[in-house]
């Protein structure tokens, strides 16, 4: 009988054709299996999956925290409120009769305003309630680039940007961080230790840690700065000028999770096999080809692995802009994530927040679909 | 001739310490910076700042701001609810995440290949997406205490604990090793009749310390340092834990010092952990990224 059972289940591992008996063993098998992944499912469903749909369906409605009205079907409202963009192009205007560019008194051109094209809804139902978000003079006309929603516009461009500087930056400092510490040098362990130590730190610590660091009068950057250039340097209010708080909130975001990317680099490194190492010397190449012929193609897999995941958490940006700057100045550090739950918690619109939570969604899958298909393996 | 080169060979090895050192720097000031201004009196650091005396220890330095800062919050309290929250999460999601992924990954079931792809998919949702949609879900749910039966889990441990059980990412790490155990001890083990409960607890739990230990390190981070969520479903005191605490020192007095001394107190526990598990904590982060 034990003889029996044990031939039937492990023939079921393999997926043989089963002997008698076998169909009463595989049903075992499947109650099991479900009954040991079960509370786990369970969990996922109700924690994870079902908000997630909750966000889904509530992005077609205008629901509320708390509202006396019912909540109600708007269909695509909520996304077009978010996303719609048209562009205007003013030409300066001309004197009817001559045909002359009128100037005012300053010798500058004149222009139509732009409040009536966005506020007459009669002539210009395509501008109607539109904002400014960015504009550009090129030769005499105005461009103008309008937004429903410039506050999230410039949140989609912020964290575009941050994924876009970080994804390389910070995967490039990890592998220069990774090699200097695969070194075989005495010590080099204490190194290691130290270049992971900001990953245990709280990213809400170190963002506090950090504001103080920034710190525009007494901040020790400013003072380190300051003392260095023996008093030329002049305070910087790091983040609350609008040309700076991000780089510095890249810097620092870089700061505290880099030790993180150059452990995963040099468990790559360390699975080459030396021998190719060996071979290289051989043949006589020197550091750079041994990097470029050996250490870069045995990384591939690796460098991958980084990619998607440094630029699945730099999308998640949050905390940082949290904690140092609520998305100023002047909306130069708002990110997608601080919008949703800016707006689906603090200022309670529900429907605004999750049509962000879904647009965020869809955009992160797609770019990391992207970079899965553009870097799959080519051979087969 | 060979004296040059000894030199050299000296000189090159000291030049290679170059780079390491100034990273080095780079990565412990800020971190040597708020241990250090935590022992000082708030004009003191501000002054300190000005020069390499703010990495020293030196001047007026006491533990008056620690002193200071546990009267403004009650930090017993909080480091007790974030222990109690953090420990019990790490052991349920230790039990339940690769009970689970044992059973994807060496059982054979009707509907695994759909479960373990939802489970893959749902890495790319990030808790802030659905943050505000769980807080209503959470505050639908039945609520069991000492005074009967009310709706809604806010101000509770629970709210803070049972979310963050099952693990998408905790689970796939579990599933990967267990995938790799070769198949001949499992077989033995069912050929001598133990049931799959067995197998589990007497064949793969002795054999996936390693891998129980990076669950449990990512775990334990990701749980000590929850902000967003306690902020989010804990108004009441006896229930907060340390992250949330720091709001009480952004009042109407920004005191640096008390900070730092707050700061301090909740990095502390994890350096130490960290700096005694140092070797445990990057073998776990290097396993994550091998498979890909």
């Amino acid at each position: 009988m034990t003889a029996l059972n044990g031939s039937a289940s492990s023939s079921a591992h393999h997926d043989i054709a089963r002997p008698a008996g076998g169909l009463k063993q595989h049903y075992r098998e499947t109650i099991i299996g479900w009954l040991m992944a079960s509370p786990a499912i369970v969990l996922i469903v109700m924690f994870l999956i079902v908000p997630f749909v909750m966000a889904f369906v509530w992005s077609f409605t205008n629901q509320r925290l708390i509202s006396p009205n019912p909540t109600e079907y708007v269909g695509t409202k909520n996304f077009t409120d978010l996303l719609t963009l048209r562009t205007i192009t003013l030409h300066p205007i001309k004197d009817e009769t001559t045909g002359d560019l009128v100037r005012d008194s300053d010798g500058n051109l004149t222009y139509p305003k732009l409040r009536d094209y966005t506020r007459n809804e009669e002539d210009y139902p395509q501008y109607f309630k539109l904002k400014e978000w960015k504009s550009w003079t090129i030769g005499d006309n105005q461009i103008y680039i309008l937004a429903k929603d410039p506050v999230f516009m410039q949140a989609l461009q912020n964290t575009i940007t941050f994924v876009v500087v970080i994804a390389p930056g910070q995967g490039g400092l990890a592998l220069i961080l990774a090699l200097l510490v695969n070194q075989k040098l005495r010590g080099i362990n204490l190194f290691r230790t130290i270049f992971f130590m900001p990953v245990v730190v709280s990213m809400v610590i170190v963002a506090l840690l950090w504001r103080f660091i920034y710190d525009g009068q007494n901040g020790l950057l400013n003072s380190l700065l300051h003392s260095a250039s023996f008093g030329a340097f002049k305070p910087v209010d790091w983040l609350g000028r609008k040309d700076t708080a991000m780089p510095a909130l890249m810097m620092m975001s870089v700061w505290q999770a880099v030790g993180f990317h150059m452990v995963i680099w040099l468990s790559g490194l360390q699975n080459i096999p030396t021998i190719l190492y060996e071979a290289a010397s051989v043949e006589g190449a020197n550091t750079w080809q041994k990097f470029r012929f050996v250490t870069w193609p045995g990384l591939r897999s690796t460098a991958v692995f980084i990619l998607v995941v440094i630029t699945m958490q730099a999308f998640g940006l949050f905390t940082q802009v949290d904690v140092m700057t609520r998305g100023g100045p002047l909306d130069s550090t708002q990110s997608i994530m601080y919008q949703a739950v800016q707006r689906g918690y603090e200022k309670q619109n529900i429907a605004g927040g999750s049509a962000i939570s879904v647009v965020f969604f869809i955009l992160v899958l797609s770019v990391s679909l992207t970079q899965r298909f553009l870097t799959r393996e080519k051979s087969r | 001739m060979s004296t040059m080169n000894v030199r050299w060979r000296k000189w090159s090895v000291t030049f290679r310490y170059i780079p390491l050192i100034f990273f080095g720097i780079i990565f412990v000031f800020p971190i040597l910076f708020m241990l250090v201004s935590s022992l000082k009196p708030d004009m003191q650091l501000l002054r300190d700042t000005s020069s390499l005396r703010a990495f020293l220890p030196i001047g007026d330095i006491s533990i008056n701001n620690y002193r200071d800062a546990f009267d403004r919050v009650p930090m017993a309290r909080f480091v007790f609810n974030s222990v109690l929250v953090t420990t019990i999460t790490l052991g349920l999601a230790l039990l339940i995440n690769s009970m689970a992924a044992f059973s994807l990954a060496l059982l054979k079931w009707r509907g695994q290949g759909f479960v373990l792809s939802i489970v893959i998919a749902t890495f790319i949702i990030p808790f802030e997406t659905v943050a505000v949609p769980l807080l209503l879900v959470v505050n639908k749910l039945p609520n069991i205490d000492s005074t009967g039966v009310s709706t809604g889990w806010l101000n509770t441990y629970h709210v803070q604990i049972i979310p963050f059980i099952a693990d998408a990412f905790n689970i796939f790490l579990f599933y990967q090793y267990f995938k790799d155990l070769p198949a001949e001890i499992i077989e033995a083990a069912e050929i001598d009749g133990a049931s799959w409960f067995q197998i589990y607890r007497r064949v793969v739990l002795p054999l996936s310390g390693p891998v129980f230990a990076t669950a449990a390190i990512l775990k334990f981070l990701a749980m000590w340092n929850q902000y967003l969520w306690p902020l989010m479903v804990v108004q009441s005191e006896e229930y907060r834990p340390v992250m949330v605490g720091l709001q009480y020192f952004f009042q109407l007095d920004v005191a640096w010092g008390e900070i730092m001394a707050y700061l301090s107190t909740i990095t502390i526990p994890v350096l130490i952990f960290y700096l005694m598990l140092q070797r445990a904590f990057i073998e776990s982060i290097a396993s994550t990224g091998v498979k890909g």
